[in-house]
């Protein structure tokens, strides 16, 4: 363990390639050893230099042209190069992916998003992860590629635990993709922290689609309160197909406080957690509803 | 370790350097190219000290690697000024005595730069929320949001 942030003590060697087929034969011959793929470094290189994360080979993807694009034609399909801040000042996001607009833009500051990615947050697998909790609410899925071919895994199977995904040593996410979104659908995104950019205790994403007055579909999803971001599963069930009022919204939301199992850390505590996210839940609920363009009643 | 080249602009003059992979960015410019403008402070991204501007948008040079900047354009506190003539935002930093120690002027007055290039016309909100990960432990925050503002609003009239 290095306590010295100044410098980044250990040895390891640099690879940066400039395309696609470049990187993941890089990735096939070193899987055996302990290789790390590099894109922003905002995680990355904190671990580095703070715990005993030890690496011999780092592969750079950020000077790779077919990662670095951000295609809206249809849904939405972001490359894994891409900075975080780019992301947000795309149109279509803040318009039709609301949630994962506020939840990039609720991450630490502008300089940390000029650097890191979308898919190195969701690689680095933390439970606090602000933009997991709105890519698992759309249903989003990021695709898998090696040597070997390639694979899609939705974000919500893709992490499995504090820092474990299932993704193999030899392979790397090219990019994540976001379905189109239904005329009738409405998500929202909030966090708490104490300050703007700190990790979350607890965050919170919520998509639904609308038809009428009836809640088509609905995902619920909750950060910060188990191993991984987490569906609030039962929560959902009460109010698929059900029309919805706020008594509604005030069952569900206590529904949903009682099915994470948060824990008492740093940032906060079992209590405050379960009662803030029944809070929150209702909130959401609310601001995702009126964002469809539904009615609420009593 | 084996060293590698790699060749960047910074401040508009090219540099061609000899890095080692593990060589940070922060360390490159302060010992090697002794611009010490930037700091070190907290060293994970924290504290918003060691920033520059990489091809124009701030970010932190603690956690960059300098391998990752080959063919990249950098700018630093040092290269706001034009010659003897100050940047407007250096010059406004003055004005609204947005200085106090100082230890965070370059990294705050870089960010609120790019962050006037983005938002010509922001409010006080606006540039509270783009400031937000450069930390000032001695001003606060009144005459640093004082100075950014003003300097929009002159840039604009």
């Amino acid at each position: 363990m290095q306590s010295n942030t100044k410098i980044l003590a250990q040895e390891f060697e640099y690879f940066a390639p400039k395309t696609l087929d470049e990187a993941l034969s890089l990735l096939d011959n070193y899987k055996d050893k302990n290789t790390k793929i590099l894109a922003g470094g905002t995680d990355l290189l904190v671990k580095m230099k703070t715990t005993d994360l030890k690496i011999d080979y780092l592969i750079n993807i950020k000077n790779i042209p077919e990662l670095n694009f951000i295609d809206t034609a249809f849904g939405l399909k972001i490359g894994a190069a891409v900075p975080l801040s780019h992301i947000e000042r795309v149109e279509k996001v803040k318009e039709r992916y609301p949630a994962l607009y506020e939840g990039i833009k609720s991450m630490a500051a502008i300089a940390v998003r000029n650097m890191g990615t979308i898919v190195g947050n969701i690689c680095n697998a933390s439970p606090a992860a602000d933009t997991v909790p709105s890519l698992i609410a759309y249903g989003a899925e990021v695709k898998l590629l090696s040597k070997r071919g390639e694979r899609a895994v939705l974000v919500e199977d893709f992490i499995t635990g504090v820092g474990k995904t299932v993704i193999e040593k030899d392979e790397l996410i090219s990019r994540i993709s976001l379905p189109e979104m239904k005329k009738n659908s409405g998500s929202a995104f909030s966090k708490k922290g104490r300050v703007k950019a700190d990790i979350a205790k607890i965050n919170l994403a919520v998509c639904l689609e609308r038809e009428g007055n009836l809640c088509k579909d609905c995902r619920i999803v909750l950060g910060s309160v188990a191993e991984k971001a987490i569906r609030a599963k039962k929560a959902e069930s009460l109010i698929k197909g059900q029309t919805v009022s706020i008594s509604l919204i005030e069952k569900i939301a206590k529904k949903a406080s009682e099915e994470i199992k948060p824990i008492d850390d740093i940032r906060s505590s079992l209590t405050y957690r379960t009662e803030i996210a029944r809070v929150m839940v209702e909130e959401l609920v609310r601001i995702a509803w009126e964002r469809s363009g539904g009615e609420l009643k009593p | 370790m084996k060293k590698l080249v790699i060749e960047f602009t910074i401040n508009q003059q090219k540099r061609r350097l000899f890095v080692k992979p593990n060589d940070l960015l922060i360390n490159i410019i302060r010992n090697d190219l002794f611009l010490t403008g930037s700091k070190y402070s907290c060293g994970i991204g924290e504290c918003g000290a060691c920033t520059v501007l990489l091809d124009g948008e701030p970010v932190l040079s603690c956690l960059t690697l300098a391998a990752t900047v080959d063919g990249k354009e950098i700018t630093t506190i040092e290269g706001l000024a034009k010659g003897n003539e100050l940047h407007p935002m250096q010059i406004s930093f003055l004005k609204n005595a947005a200085v106090q120690c100082g230890f965070c002027t370059p990294s705050m007055i870089l960010t609120a730069t790019a962050l006037l290039k983005e938002n010509p016309n922001p409010t006080e909100d606006e540039i509270r929320d783009y400031i937000r990960g450069n930390i000032c432990r001695c001003t606060g925050y009144v005459q640093i949001v004082k100075a950014i503002k003003s300097c929009a609003i002159e840039q604009n009239s």
